[in-house]
């Protein structure tokens, strides 16, 4: 099987700070990658770069073999490389259904009509998604008095509007409560259709162990290790500089 | 070349002016983050208060030289009146609002202090020309300069090394940096920022006076002042880079200058050269000469 | 909700009561409506600006050109249908808002505000020069007339006029109340929300900015169109920033909840401004600075905020 997402020689520094160094990912469809890495290791740099908000220095990104290096968030989301946010992207004066109204107006064009209201197929189609990320209890509520959790939760919701092929979420269980997080999970990936690319970068090891089948580790702009969950926790590096269970 | 000359020399003048004001108005947006409509205002209100207290002092028999004393101590007073009333009675009820809204508070003060200052000092002009002599005259080549108005760009370059030295060599102006780049960390670490917006509003406000003191002697003192005065610095200061003083004094030579060169090649063009520079500077550099640009975090 | 049919019915109902209306007001108070009419236009033109985030301090600039777009179609183009110089108006205004919304989109906060604020003011500074524009002292105009009809009196031009300010004044505000309950209306509050949001679900966030500003352009045209066949004169002051500034004072007191609250905050403007500058000539100024400053402070969403509250009120009731 081809891959759907390359990642070829990519560097990023931001002054003396070296964000990325050397990467290369190559990444197979429907594959569910875990991103593993202490705070300023370049997880979220990855994220960024793959999703158009910072351009690399040098290097190359082919989504289906084309090139999409240096493409904008916006046609990247066209081409259906979507994403999450570690601290929530939502339209925080509007409500649940309406951020969701929004990001489908936006998706199906009823957002470029002046007059084009919120239709039946609409409301249909927002039920439906608060429905699979079970949101239907906050559908009126606006988001600036949801807490934080349910925030992530909506965040991915309205990233899935664009039927994405590739999806990077960004923390999506971080400032939710230890408990908390496997029913989270759970939700999200019962959510996503089977094909969808997922890498979602995660601190809990647990976690990654459970829904990655494959894990990138970062160290100081670098990937240290590749492999799959259990040999990718057991490597030595990884456990003195990421995991700190050396010994 | 006696053109050049000119201009140059004219411009110098103007910028000096503005610099002083438009430096004011850049420290207030800095430290409070308040785009401050009202700033032209305070340079009227120090142009008429100067007025009043010029046509007192030389109705004695006092040394002509301290009437400038006399000048920077009305501004100063004006200042330490507004200055602190205003920060603590007004502004602060809308910090908690969005910055727009407090552009939209100092537009209805200025609305309120337009108004005030007729009901205070009335329609009518004032003149205040006798410190406009204090220094004779001066030649520079062939031309012929009021001193005055070259001590003008003495002072202002004063202001501007003071103003920078205080802010980046002394602890206190260290601790108001502090609160520019981080207001809540700043307050987290126990800097007392609210006697530092205090501070901060009221050297506005008295730069602002200041400048209206010191060119009340040069033109006559009458309504609409502060309109002309509050746009030009805003110009400066969008020019420069918001809360830049380096970016100030830049803008405040190129304004000057674009003054000058309107007023004796294009007398047409006076009205609105500086918005042109203005829309064009912009055009050029979005967030001003001297701001940087950050990423948000997200 | 507010269906386009319940909409439509309310419009059509507004424009009778305002018909009637002006049959019973005296004919100062008439004319005083038409004037707030066409400021009003205006400012929901700037509501629709500061509904996607931002606050432009030159709606005047359109204000201006759609007052001399109108003004110059009448006196060259020997024009004197009040639709059709109206119409014009709106035109030349949708026009320029086009050219420089995009150059604009790229800018946000203070610089968008002072960078409208420095076109409008090189508008006027170039109007003040252009003699054979009147210069100055502006232009003055003819009397309109309304689909063939010349009013004989000047009692019947007012109320004529007013008919007309009323049409379109409904029209416009019937568009815009459609167009706020869309997807596009709730894509312009979800730009000013986050822009990061919207440009990862695949918009442009300057396309949103753009279109906004050009329709808000357009309101402003037809506003001063409207107003320029209403006081009959055209003159620089159109683009200063003090008008610029009554727009924003219109749109803050109103909020950008509600359509009609724009109008009702525009003809209470024109109330005290008429009646400060009878009593109190030399403080009108500053009884508009306190009565913004209470609005600000009292009414953080404007009279549309209050409007909806009451509704919001109403409708509980009516389920208790």
């Amino acid at each position: 099987m081809t891959a759907i997402l390359e990642v070829k020689q990519v560097n990023k520094s931001f002054g003396s700070v070296t964000a990325a160094h050397d990467i290369n990912v190559s990444v197979k469809q429907s594959e569910r990658l875990g991103l593993i890495g202490t705070n300023g290791a370049g997880k979220t740099t990855f994220v960024n770069i793959v999703t158009g908000y910072v351009k690399p220095d040098s290097g190359t990104i082919l989504l289906q073999d084309r090139d999409i290096t240096g493409h904008a968030p916006r046609s990247l989301t066209r081409e259906g490389v979507c994403r999450s946010f570690q601290v929530p992207q939502l339209f925080l004066t509007l409500t649940t259904a309406q951020n969701l109204a929004v990001a489908l107006g936006i998706a199906n064009g009823r957002a470029y009509s002046p007059y084009a209201t919120i239709d039946a197929e609409m409301e249909q189609a927002i039920d439906n998604l608060l429905e699979r990320f079970r949101l239907a209890d906050y559908r009126e509520q606006i988001i600036s008095e949801l807490p934080g959790g349910v925030r992530k939760l909506i965040d991915i919701a309205v990233a899935v509007t664009r039927k994405p092929k590739i999806l990077l979420l960004d923390e999506p269980t971080s400032g939710v409560a230890a408990e908390q997080k496997f029913a989270l999970m759970d939700i999200v990936m019962s959510a996503l259709d089977n094909d969808v690319t997922v890498l979602f970068v995660e601190h809990d090891m647990d976690i990654v162990s459970r829904y990655a089948q494959r894990v990138l580790a970062f160290y100081d702009g670098r990937i240290i290790a590749d492999d799959v969950p259990k040999a990718v926790l057991e490597n030595e590096i990884v456990r003195t500089h990421i995991t700190g269970t050396a010994g | 070349m006696q053109l050049v000359t000119t201009i140059l020399i004219d411009g110098l003048i103007d910028a000096s002016w503005i610099f002083i004001v438009a430096v004011g108005l850049t420290l207030i947006f800095g430290v409070l983050n308040i785009l401050n409509i009202a700033h032209g205002n305070f340079y009227a209100i120090g142009a008429y208060v100067a007025a009043n207290a010029v046509g007192m002092y030389y109705s004695g028999s006092n040394p002509p030289m301290l009437g400038l004393l006399a000048m920077t101590g009305a501004a100063l007073a004006a200042a330490i009146v507004l200055g602190p009333l205003l920060e603590r009675g007004l502004l602060r009820f809308f910090y908690h609002r969005d910055e727009i809204v407090l552009v939209l508070v100092t537009y209805a003060l200025f609305l309120i202090l337009e108004d005030a200052t007729k009901l205070i000092w009335g329609v009518n002009p004032y003149y205040a020309y006798e410190p406009y002599g204090l220094f004779g005259n001066i030649n520079i080549g062939r031309m012929n300069y009021v001193g005055y108005d070259l001590f003008l760009v003495g002072l202002a370059v004063v202001i501007g090394i003071v103003l920078w030295l205080g802010l980046n060599r002394t602890k206190s102006g260290k601790v108001v940096l502090a609160v520019i780049h981080d207001r809540e960390m700043s307050s987290a670490a126990g800097v007392n920022v609210t006697k530092i917006f205090i501070v901060a509003f009221t050297i506005g406000v008295f730069l602002a006076a200041l400048g209206g003191a010191f060119t009340a002697p040069k033109i006559s003192v009458q309504p609409g002042l502060a309109v002309m005065v509050v746009l030009l610095s805003f110009a400066v200061v969008v020019i420069g880079g918001l809360g830049s003083i380096e970016g100030a004094a830049i803008a405040s030579l190129i304004v000057g200058l674009a003054r000058a060169l309107a007023i004796h090649l294009a007398p047409w063009a006076e009205l609105f050269i500086v918005y042109l520079v203005m829309a064009v500077m912009l055009a050029v550099r979005p967030q001003g000469i001297f701001a940087p640009t950050a990423l948000r975090k997200i | 909700m507010s269906s386009p049919s319940v909409i439509s019915f309310v419009a059509a109902l507004t424009l009778v009561m305002l018909a009637v209306l002006g049959k019973v007001l005296p004919g100062w108070c008439v004319f005083l409506l038409v004037t707030a009419f066409a400021k009003g236009l205006a400012a929901l033109g700037l509501v629709l600006i500061i509904r996607s985030g931002l606050l432009s301090f030159g709606q005047g600039l359109f204000y201006c050109a759609g007052g001399y777009g109108a003004g110059l179609l009448m006196l060259w183009g020997g024009v004197n249908d009040a639709m059709l110089l109206v119409l014009a108006g709106g035109f030349v205004s949708l026009v320029l808002g086009a050219v420089i919304a995009p150059l604009l989109a790229g800018y946000r906060s203070i610089f968008f505000a002072t960078l409208t604020l420095a076109l409008s003011m090189l508008a006027h500074g170039a109007l003040t020069k252009a003699d054979f524009l009147g210069g100055s002292d502006g232009l003055n105009l003819r009397p309109p007339s309304f689909l063939g009809f010349q009013p004989a009196s000047s009692a019947e031009a007012v109320y004529s006029l007013y008919l007309f300010a009323c049409v379109l004044v409904v029209a416009c505000a019937l568009a815009c109340k459609v167009h706020f309950n869309s997807v596009r209306g709730l894509l312009s509050l979800a730009v000013r929300d986050n822009e990061i949001r919207v440009e990862y679900l695949g918009s442009s966030v300057k396309r949103v900015i753009s279109e906004n500003f050009t329709a808000a352009a357009f309101l402003g045209g037809i506003g001063g169109a409207l107003n320029a066949i209403a006081v009959a004169h055209i003159d620089p002051e159109l683009a200063f920033w003090t008008t610029s500034g009554e727009f924003v004072f219109v749109a803050i007191l109103s909020g950008y909840l509600s359509v009609s609250a724009v109008f009702a905050a525009s003809i209470m403007l024109e109330f005290i401004r008429s009646f400060s500058s009878q009593y109190f000539p030399n403080a009108w100024q500053m009884s508009l600075g306190i009565f913004m400053l209470a609005s600000i402070l009292f009414l953080p969403n404007g009279i549309g905020g209050l409007l909806q509250r009451r509704k919001k009120r109403l409708e509980g009731s009516k389920i208790a």
